[in-house]
């Protein structure tokens, strides 16, 4: 049978025999779903290069300020609608992506998606396009900031129904296991949509069907206005996996070593066949949920504490100055960054819109 | 270089606030993320976070100064190495943002430059292949029609596999997936547990991901719960991806009302599902149709919505016995020729206007039925040219009359088809009420022959 589940890491099935295997039963299925959580406390950071940790400070920056100058164009009315910024949580997309096999695995995520696709690499024009609404977007303009794809990435969205990505998610999963190509699927959510039930029938299935997915909570404290402890009677999410069997990792958001060090086991736990992993990884969004957001329900020092004490760029920029980099070299990092962002912007602004005559295309695929 | 600080909009409909209370004065050096100013739009009191860094230059706007345009430069922000003081402010007539037809901030809500080019036109309209003289027919019921359609494209695709609610080791609840299982195992046949909304989603992202999935409810009144996939994800991702992803999923289910099940159990979704761009819709009558669609549907690049009907599943038809036994997709089929009136309908619907028919025949009226087969996209064609030649049209349809397929044809008459019609066009429905429990009330509710017979006489004047 395709489906059973007969991986070692899994406790078994049916625990209702005599009370002293039971209570065996019960440690092996408590040390099932803590033993990723196990292995990541005993080394939390990921040993990167001076490459590699040089390479996340970059891509983590470009995000930065990609997200402001997107927030700028937004006020300047070249961006309309919705438009949720993914500043301050840059470390989750680069810490979990920079771990993928791009040529294997697949990403999916919500409407908080800018910073996942530059995560993969791709041109900052296109994606600052499709957010101006231009024809050279990566959707012709027809998709805008919450709905933006990159099937030859195998990025699948940008999805703005809260929720529906995981159940996506878990059919892009089921596809690789179909074919067997050895990949997996990563599916982002955040703590607002970890409240839909989808979420939990998708857990369900995944377990029950031994999926190659990762579902991760980006936990960045709000659901839009509702802070956590208002919506969630379990605020731990990474626990919420335990009712289907699914182990749980318990990830700081905010650090990039941490995060790639956390997906490190996870895909690895994965890639083994062991069924799907849950990994919450608590970030903060300095922004408002999206652009009018007046955010009165959190309060200034809340958000400054996270900006001067817990920021990811921060921290590493840290790191690789005590490496012995120099902050004119960071600021060359800095100025080339402004550059591409700045060049991406003007692409956005001066680029055509649509041409009318996309109004009716792609609608459907074949004529008929 | 100096950078112009610009009112901004902080709301998707913000054209103008007030600029309340400035936090920086002239002179101070701003950060990346300080509060320079609090801005009050007509929903919220925001604040203007600092995206540059540099010196506060000139203030423009003071604060208290109501109706501040979007986009009008409020303060100047000087550079490295720039004297704040220095910096010239912009001429009056720099600071209003030109709100050019086409572009900025209200895209969208101008005229669009340029015509709109209409749609292409369609390649000619595909009709049934000829079955070849001397092919064998067999008879054989709707349900084994729909299985055999599935196996053969199972064969055929790799890619494709069936996944629903007691579809393998049950064999279908009601047996249209029966021996499925035992011929392609369970990696290909998918029991699910009951979460309709879950597997509408893995169904939709394994689609996504380049398989064919077969997802079956075990009816569509479950479908609600999983429509957010179906409109949402199936539906509009090919568009709001510019084309990039494709979602060849197929849904399938029996659908309407079947028998003494009670309201929740008992509605007609074809209106429904024919209503949203980027779904096709099919909703066949007999078997050869059901065979022929269910294979074109598979095939399909686009997401399908397969409407099947309960009450049908048992009835028994012909069916051309050829290799490849596939339809168009998107073409009606006159059942019956006739010249005085035309009778449009769909699923079962077909059957009681073919009784109508006979009966109508006893009276002198020859009636044209035709079987819409899809209900989206709409064979337009067909039914406009029934009509030209009959002058005379009624719709029945097994389901509610308000916003029907009905409604809609109706519509496709008057636009395109005014000229032609000697009477008005009726609309033979369900009774707008949902559908009761009770034996005889269930009976009141539901279209039949007789109230097709009556129809078709009054447009035909013949009462």
């Amino acid at each position: 049978m395709m489906r059973g589940n007969s991986t070692l890491a899994k406790a078994p099935r049916k625990a209702k025999t005599s009370a002293p295997a039971a209570q065996a039963n019960s440690e092996t299925e408590d040390f099932a779903l803590r033993s990723l959580q196990q292995e990541l406390e005993k080394q939390k950071r990921f040993a990167a290069s001076d490459e590699q940790m040089l390479h996340f400070y970059e891509q983590m920056l470009l995000i930065r300020r990609f997200e402001e100058r997107a927030g700028q164009l937004y006020g300047l009315g070249l961006i309309g609608g919705f438009c949720h910024l993914y500043i301050g949580q840059e470390a989750v997309a680069i810490g979990l992506q920079s771990a993928l096999d791009n040529d294997r695995d697949s990403v999916i995520t919500g409407y908080r998606d800018h910073g996942h696709m530059l995560a993969y690499g791709i041109d900052p024009k296109v994606i600052m396009a499709e957010l101006t609404g231009r024809q050279a977007g990566i959707s012709k303009g027809k998709g805008g900031s919450m709905h933006m794809f990159s099937t030859e990435h195998k990025f699948y969205g940008g999805h703005g129904i809260v929720g529906a990505q995981v159940a996506l998610g878990g059919g892009l999963a089921l596809a690789h296991q179909y074919n067997e190509d050895g990949g997996l699927c990563l599916a982002y959510f955040g703590d607002g949509a970890a409240n839909q039930g989808q979420v939990y029938e998708t857990m369900n299935m995944a377990s029950l069907w031994n999926l190659p997915i990762v579902f991760v909570v980006e936990n960045n404290q709000y659901a839009m206005g509702t802070a956590v402890k208002r919506s969630s009677a379990e605020t731990e999410f990474y626990r919420r996996g335990t009712a289907f069997r699914i182990p749980g990792m318990d990830v700081n958001g905010m650090d990039v070593l941490e995060v790639r060090q956390a997906a490190e086991i996870a895909f690895k736990h994965v890639r083994d066949g062991n069924g799907p992993v849950l990994m919450e990884c608590n970030t903060y969004r300095y922004r408002g949920h999206s652009m009018s957001d007046p955010a009165k329900y959190r309060t200034r020092e809340e958000v400054q504490d996270y900006r001067d004490h817990k920021d990811p760029i921060e921290a590493i920029k840290k790191l690789l100055i005590e490496q012995g980099k120099s902050e004119d070299e960071l600021k060359t990092i800095d100025k080339d960054i402004r550059k591409i962002v700045s060049e991406a912007a003007d692409f956005a602004e001066n680029s055509p819109e649509p041409d009318p005559a996309e109004l009716y295309t792609d609608v459907l695929v074949e004529e008929y | 270089m100096a950078i112009e600080l610009k009112m901004p909009a902080l709301s998707p409909t913000m054209e103008e606030g007030t600029l309340a209370k400035w936090l920086k004065q002239e002179g101070d050096a701003i950060e990346i993320g300080d509060i320079i100013a609090e801005i009050e739009t007509d929903k919220a009191t925001m604040e203007f976070e600092a995206v540059d860094e540099g010196t506060l230059g000139k203030i423009m706007v003071a604060e208290g100064t109501e109706g501040v345009k979007v986009g009008e430069v409020i303060a100047m922000l000087a550079g490295e190495g720039e004297d704040a003081s220095d910096i010239e402010a912009p001429s009056p007539d720099d600071t209003k943002v030109e709100d050019k037809p086409g572009e900025g901030k209200d895209v969208g809500q101008d005229d669009a430059d340029g015509s709109i080019t209409p749609e292409k036109p369609k390649s000619e309209p595909k009709s049934d292949p000829e079955i070849p003289a001397g092919t064998n027919m067999l008879t054989i019921s709707v349900r084994e029609a729909l299985r055999d359609g599935m196996a053969e494209e199972m064969r055929r695709d790799e890619r494709v596999f069936v996944m629903g609610e007691e579809v393998a080791e049950y064999q279908g609840a009601y047996k249209v997936t029966q021996g499925l299982l035992d011929e392609f195992g369970p990696k290909r046949v998918i029991d699910t547990p009951i979460t309709e909304y879950g597997f509408a989603g893995i169904g939709t992202g394994a689609a996504m991901g380049g398989l064919r999935p077969i997802v079956e409810f075990m009816t569509f009144n479950f479908a609600m719960q999983a429509i957010d996939h179906i409109i949402n994800s199936a539906a509009k991702t090919n568009y709001m991806s510019g084309g990039q992803m494709r979602c060849p999923v197929v849904f399938r289910g029996p659908n309407g009302a079947a028998s003494r099940v009670g309201a929740q159990h008992s509605q007609n979704y074809g209106p429904w599902y024919a209503s949203v761009p980027g779904l096709i819709v099919i909703a066949p009558y007999d078997s050869s149709d059901a065979k022929g669609l269910m294979k074109a549907a598979i095939r399909s690049e686009d997401p399908v919505v397969f409407l099947e009907n309960e009450l049908v599943y048992g009835r028994s038809f012909e069916l051309p016995q050829l290799d490849d036994h596939v339809l168009p997709i998107g073409k009606a089929r006159i059942v019956r020729e006739g010249s005085d009136v035309t009778i449009v309908s769909y699923s079962i619907g077909v059957g009681f206007s073919l009784e109508a028919a006979e009966k109508l025949a006893e009276e002198g009226i020859e009636a044209e039925v035709i079987d819409l087969r899809t209900l989206r996209p709409l064979d337009k064609q067909t039914i406009l040219d029934s009509l030209a030649k009959t002058n005379r049209l009624v719709i029945a349809e097994e389901g509610w009359p308000t916003c029907s397929i009905a409604s809609e044809v109706t519509a496709i008459c008057m636009e395109e088809g005014f000229d032609h019609l000697d009477a008005p066009v009726l609309r033979v429905c369900n009774e707008d009420v949902p559908l009761p429990y009770a034996a005889n009330l269930e009976k009141l509710a539901l279209i039949d022959a007789p109230r097709i017979v009556e129809a078709a006489k009054k447009v035909c004047y013949r009462d």
